[in-house]
């Protein structure tokens, strides 16, 4: 099974002339399948950058990035938004919900981009909600709900396509210490027993502990890398 | 994308803003119930118009005095006297001519069963029944020799019957005064009803014109005369006849211009059909300004809408929207608005035109036509003034969209 990321001197470098910044400066690395990461650094360190373009939200200046084994060089902008569709789930800080949208139709919202019929999409977002434990809240509008909840049903949306892998950007930086542990525990579980490869951006240390793997950026590079025994705390 | 799903989408997205929704596409709503409703009164303009012409007869010439030119002062029709009962009687053998008669008009009170009624007087030959094709319900036309004795008697139309005789079986027999002149009732008109215009044609007096002359106006001439052709003979060359002998009789010779003018009733329904279809483009006109204006409205607020729903385009793309799905979106949703302003504008402008056409008793056609055209309009004011919004959030970078703030 090919690993589903592997970069080679991913670079990329931002303005032109005297005012470019060197976001990432040849990275290269590999996430197999399976693998839960956490990646760490400070602000400008390169850690958005590099997940935005695993992502497939941007793309490098130089260097190759292989999704799976395939070189995503070559893609158009329609082939980058239907591996975003097919192969990708997002979390992100602020959940990203649509507002007075139902929580289940917030979770069917990447299936109706996937050209997914309302019944299956409806089966497929039941589903997820019942994996992250909230299918009481399917009616629910995000505005109903606490941070906790809504980033539940966020990573339910980030589930639903059946995702190679899941990108979560500071999954925890809106919630308190109690839910960024029920969130995390959620999160791990998921890697754990659905066997969805994980990457989380975080600058909180107890937050990259769930993690199985903490890679730290500094300066467009990787500092570290470092396997992580994980906290064994109560899965949710 | 399929498109259901598209529409699906869009309408999510307006459904969130319902109100805001509403007032954007009051303006299309507006464009296009004007639309519809002026289509619908020029239509029924055009309607009546044509009754007016079956009613009158197409076959109808009408001579009337005037348009001469006085010391350069050139007179309006109908404001010099140049025309005589006798005009009228040598046009009968004219090829072509049918039947004529010389009308005498005057406006006055009519004192009859105990009450009185301001009226038209109209005085007229014997033909005048069959130059109009008009019969009595009752009674008898008064004859060729009521003409030569200026004999006092009238016929009512079912208007003036109604004021002055209300209720009562007949008012044949009765006497009513005319200019403190008694009259005898002999006949009662049909009830033709209200012209294209709105006149009851029958709040009228017919007597004899000759009575008229003498006994009501003490005037010599004549106020018009009235022509009916033969069935199928060519109205240009009656005209052309009738002017010709006119003129000679008038003793007017090239290049004096003429004293009267011969209107055709054809004519006269083409000229009033003419203004009707003007007035028409006119109103629509401004209803399509008020079309684009409204198309103008749902570009402000779809911009407005792109701005403010920057994350939400963001998220789209980040959970796998190609660009073309959210061009195809905003592009749908600003059709959405406009298709749906115009659907609620076609029944804003059939309700509005059904209440006018019943308040106003005035015949009025909603033209299937102007439905289907504005509609089909107002969808292209959508996808005209709905793109440059779409392509705005079509090309949004989703990084910079997530981050918005």
């Amino acid at each position: 099974m090919p690993a589903v990321v592997r970069t080679e001197a991913l670079t990329k470098i931002y303005g032109i002339g005297d005012l470019k910044v060197t976001a990432l400066n040849g990275v290269s690395t590999t996430i197999e399948p399976g693998e839960f990461v956490a990646i760490m650094g400070p602000s400008g360190s390169g850690k958005s950058t590099f997940m935005n373009i695993i992502g497939f939200l941007d793309r490098p200046t130089s260097g190759h990035y292989f999704f799976e084994g395939q070189d995503s060089g070559g893609f158009s902008s329609d082939t980058l938004a239907d591996m975003r569709s097919r192969k990708l789930g997002f979390v992100f800080q602020s959940y990203n919900l649509l507002p007075r949208t139902t929580a289940l139709a917030n979770v069917e919202l990447p299936l109706v981009y996937a050209g997914l019929r309302e019944a299956r999409r409806r089966e497929a977002a039941e589903t997820a909600l019942r994996i992250v434990g909230v299918e009481e809240l399917a009616p629910h509008l995000p505005n109903q709900l606490s941070g906790g909840q809504q980033q539940r049903i966020a990573i339910a949306r980030a589930l639903v396509n059946n995702p190679s892998l899941i990108l979560a950007d500071e999954p925890t930086g809106a919630l308190d210490t109690k839910t960024s542990h029920d969130v995390m525990g959620l999160i791990s579980r998921l890697n754990r027993e659905q066997g969805i490869t994980i990457v989380v951006v975080t600058h909180e240390r107890d937050v990259a502990a769930y993690a199985r793997r903490i890679m730290t950026f500094r300066d467009g590079r990787i500092e570290s890398d470092l396997a992580n025994a994980p906290a064994v705390k109560a899965a949710t | 994308m399929t498109l259901r799903s598209v529409v699906e989408v869009a309408w999510q997205a307006l459904e969130r803003n319902l109100s805001r929704s509403l007032l954007t596409m009051l303006g299309v709503i507006i464009g296009v119930s004007a639309v519809i409703t002026t289509v619908a009164i020029g239509a029924g303009a055009q309607v009546s118009v044509q009754r007016q012409i079956a009613n009158l007869g197409s076959n109808l010439l009408v001579v009337l005095p005037g348009a001469v030119t006085t010391s350069g002062a050139r007179s309006g029709t109908g404001a010099v006297s140049s025309l005589i009962p006798e005009d009228g009687l040598a046009l009968v053998g004219l090829d072509g001519v049918d039947a004529v008669t010389p009308m005498v008009m005057v406006r006055s009170q009519v004192v009859g069963g105990g009450t009185n009624w301001n009226t038209v007087i109209q005085g007229v030959a014997p033909t005048y029944s069959h130059v109009r094709n008009w019969d009595l319900s009752s009674g008898t036309f008064f004859s060729e020799s009521d003409m030569d004795t200026t004999t006092k008697v009238c016929i009512l139309g079912t208007t003036v019957v109604n004021n002055l005789f209300p209720g009562q079986v007949s008012p044949i027999g009765q006497s009513v005064l005319i200019q403190n002149v008694p009259f005898t009732v002999i006949g009662v008109l049909q009830s033709r009803g209200q012209t294209g215009f709105g006149q009851d044609q029958d709040d009228v007096v017919l007597v004899p014109y000759t009575s008229a002359m003498k006994r009501l106006t003490g005037q010599t001439y004549v106020n018009n005369l009235m022509i009916s052709a033969k069935d199928g003979a060519n109205l240009d060359q009656v005209q052309a006849a009738v002017t010709a002998l006119l003129r000679q009789r008038h003793r007017i010779v090239p290049p004096e211009p003429d004293d009267f003018s011969v209107r055709n009733m054809q004519d006269i329904a083409n000229a009033a059909a003419a203004t009707a279809s003007v007035m028409q483009l006119l109103l629509i006109g401004v209803a399509a300004v008020s079309l684009v204006v409204g198309g103008i409205g749902i570009m402000n607020i779809m911009l407005v809408s792109v701005t403010e729903r920057t994350r939400e385009i963001g998220l789209r793309m980040a959970v796998g929207a190609r660009s073309r799905a959210i061009l195809e979106q905003f592009l749908v949703e600003a059709m959405v608005l406009s298709t749906g302003g115009g659907l609620i504008g076609v029944v804003l402008g059939t309700a509005i035109t059904l209440i006018i056409a019943i308040l106003a008793n005035w015949p009025m056609i909603v033209s299937p036509m102007a439905i289907l055209g504005s509609v089909v309009f107002s969808a292209l004011v959508g996808v005209f003034f709905g793109y440059y919004p779409a392509l705005k959030a079509s090309r949004l970078n989703p990084i910079d969209a997530l981050r918005f703030e």
